[in-house]
């Protein structure tokens, strides 16, 4: 089967006075139909700016996406004129963010902010568009919908916004629905019935969903695939059953190892992965987890390695030692 | 709502009878005598005499202490400024004291001039304003961006009366497109509805009288407007650059909408708070501006009239049009502050 959205060596760069950040460097991965892919990584790691880039929403200048293509459905978006990048968005793919409290615009009613994207994309007069607008909002478990229509952001809590925005991205029936951190700022139980929602419309819909996430707890019950992202790189790519199981990278493990687990003896103390990312002005040649790696050795500082695959189909790295370490036994 | 209204106009009397308290002193405390503005250097003590107790400048300004200390308490409050503010109360303004006529009179005249040039003057800052502030700050450093930001810096900093004399010399006095000064030629006449020119002249459909309205308000009109002009690009500028980093700014472009509907529907409304307030403000700053306006301009309105009477003494004029111009300064920033809860639904006045 054709993918859905293909990447190739995506690089996204934003030119400051400090110099040139390299947020996004070369990533290239597929993503298939009705597939929900998890990428994860921590705060800087480049992976709200590599869905940025899909979206052409880097504000040019001061970024730029340098190089790559993004095969969506048969056409490069990064070719595309601005007019037909704008069916695209809210159309064909649409983007929930992190803080509902900010991404709702605070001087119009939200049913209004709703139906916008139908009247545009399709072509829906005022009043269907308000009709569409109260079944988006039923869908997504709003109470009252139709009284709810009229009211403003803040009127809304911050669980009910973050459904309306759902409601918003669902409204044009995209083929793929980026989720940026879209429970990031919202209470653990409202966090958990944000992604049963979405779970929920996407095996209505069958749209494909890319959840970006700096939790890895989260996307383990709901992804299929998980991209982990460290320094603008993929460094690890795999079903979440074989990375879960079959940790390959030492900065997955890491991850995986700072997770608090309800089957630990109490007083098991939480890994933590010493040190901070590099600097993306001035990354090193070598792998860009060196300075923080346990397993590393004199070729890390040297040479950068390039994905591979690991055990399993479908399961890949970047890392020169993989094999050793998995002989180590750690895991 | 109704009660917020109701509440800030009741606000509005105290603070006009500090206006009045203030123009009252400040005008005593220049030196110079009506009498003597009027009758001229070389009027007998005698005449002078009779003029100042004709208008009753021969009374104290405030009260008569001297009064209060043989006891006499009528003649404690009988001064200038209680029985100006006992007329005020009756909706009297008094009597211009060199022409004898009711000041309310000259107004109704001289007011609708300078509320056409403070009209077309605003209208200009807003039209020329508010664009090219939202534009420089789409397209922020860019080339119209730096000539923005040059070209208001300018605006605000070039005096009025210099423009204006540097207008009337290039306009008037080398190119003679436009007359120096003045409200219409004359022959020119203009059928009196509200006694705005142009639109009189546009309801009657007098196109000669309409273009020779224009010609003479449009100098002075763009005088007046530079500053407000430069001071609502700015403000117009900053707000809007404010605005499009927020998080919402993002959502918009997300949902496929073209830059000029996420420009002008959602980032506009949100810039425009600040900007209102700006505008509010500059509504004085265009009423003090009109007084060096209409001087240079020789524009018959209450500007040139509150100059002419300061060089002339006359307290009751330059009472009067003090507080008309603090009347419509306070009614204007009522508006304003009307005006937030129409934008910003999280606003409301209880």
């Amino acid at each position: 089967m054709k993918p859905l959205m293909e990447i190739k060596n995506l690089t996204t760069r934003f030119h400051t006075q400090d110099g040139t950040v390299n947020a996004v460097n070369g990533i290239s991965y597929s993503l298939d139909q009705g597939e929900i892919l998890g990428v994860v990584g921590e705060s800087g790691c480049g992976k709200s700016v590599h869905a940025l880039s899909i979206m052409r929403l880097i504000q040019i200048p001061p970024g730029e996406i340098a190089a790559g293509e993004v095969i969506f459905d048969d056409r490069d978006l990064l070719k595309l004129s601005d007019k037909d990048m704008r069916s695209v968005r809210g159309h064909e793919i649409a983007m929930v963010f992190q803080d509902p409290m900010s991404s709702l615009n605070p001087v119009y009613t939200v049913g209004f902010q709703i139906s916008e994207a139908l009247i545009l994309h399709k072509n829906m007069n005022k009043r269907q568009a308000k009709e569409r607008t109260i079944e988006l909002l039923n869908l997504v478990g709003i109470p009252e919908a139709r009284k709810r229509f009229d009211n403003f952001p803040h009127q809304f809590s911050g669980g009910m916004r973050q459904r309306a925005m759902i409601a918003m991205a669902l409204s044009c029936e995209p083929k793929l629905l980026i989720a940026d951190e879209p429970t990031t700022a919202l209470d653990v139980t409202i966090q958990a019935q944000i992604i049963n929602l979405v779970i929920k419309l996407q095996q209505e819909l069958g749209m494909s969903v890319m959840w970006i996430t700096h939790d890895l707890g989260i996307v383990a019950e709901m992804v299929h695939r998980i991209n982990v992202m460290y320094a603008g790189s993929i460094i690890e790519r795999g079903f979440v059953d074989d990375i879960y199981n079959h940790t390959l990278h030492p900065y997955t493990m890491g991850l995986l190892g700072s997770l608090p687990s309800i089957d630990e003896a109490p007083g098991t103390k939480l890994i933590s992965i010493p040190g901070l990312p590099p600097d993306l002005v001035d990354l090193p040649s070598g792998c860009p987890f060196f300075a923080r790696c346990t397993y590393r050795e004199e070729r890390c500082a040297k040479e950068q390695p390039v994905l591979e695959n690991g055990l399993e189909e479908g399961h890949s790295v970047a890392c020169w030692r993989w094999r050793e370490i998995q002989k180590m036994g750690v895991s | 709502m109704g009660r917020y209204i109701l509440r800030r106009l009741i606000s509005v009397i105290p603070t006009l009878i500090g206006v009045t308290l203030v123009i009252f002193l400040f005008q005593r405390l220049i030196p110079g005598d009506p009498a003597v503005a009027m009758l001229g250097e070389h009027a007998t003590a005698e005449n002078v005499a009779r003029i100042r107790e004709q208008f009753g400048l021969d009374k104290p300004a405030f009260l008569d202490r001297d009064a209060l200390a043989e006891g006499d308490l009528p003649g404690f409050f009988d001064s200038q400024y209680v029985s100006y503010f006992g007329r005020l109360l009756q909706f009297d303004l008094g009597d211009s004291i060199h022409r004898r006529i009711p000041i309310a009179e000259t107004l109704e005249e001289r007011f609708p001039a300078t509320v056409e040039l403070a009209l077309l003057a605003m209208g200009l800052s807003l039209i020329i304003g508010i664009p090219i502030g939202i534009l420089s700050a789409a397209r922020r450093n860019s080339i119209l961006d730096g000539t923005t930001m040059v070209g208001s810096l300018v605006g605000v900093s070039v005096p009025i009366f210099w423009l204006g004399i540097m207008e009337i010399m290039l306009f008037a006095v080398i190119l003679k497109w436009l007359p120096s000064g003045g409200r219409l030629s004359s022959g020119v006449a203009i059928e009196p509805i509200t006694n705005l020119l142009l639109l009189d002249s546009l309801l009657t459909g007098n196109w000669a009288g309409f273009t020779d309205a224009l010609k003479h308000i449009i100098m002075p009109a763009v005088s007046l407007a530079t500053i407000p002009t430069a001071i609502i690009t700015r403000m117009t500028r900053s707000s809007m650059l404010d605005v499009l980093q927020e998080d919402y700014i993002r959502t918009a472009s997300a949902k496929g909408l073209a830059e000029r509907v996420v420009l002008f529907r959602h980032a506009l409304k949100n810039a425009f708070l600040p900007v209102i307030t700006i505008i509010g403000i500059q509504v004085g700053s265009l009423l003090a501006g009109a007084v060096l306006t209409e001087t240079i301009f020789s524009w018959p309105g209450i500007g040139k009239w509150v100059y002419d009477s300061i060089l002339g003494r006359d307290y009751p004029i330059v009472q009067g049009v003090t507080l008309l111009i603090a009347i419509i300064f306070m009614l204007v920033n009522l508006l304003v502050d009307l005006s937030y809860a129409m934008l910003d639904p999280r606003i409301s006045y209880e």
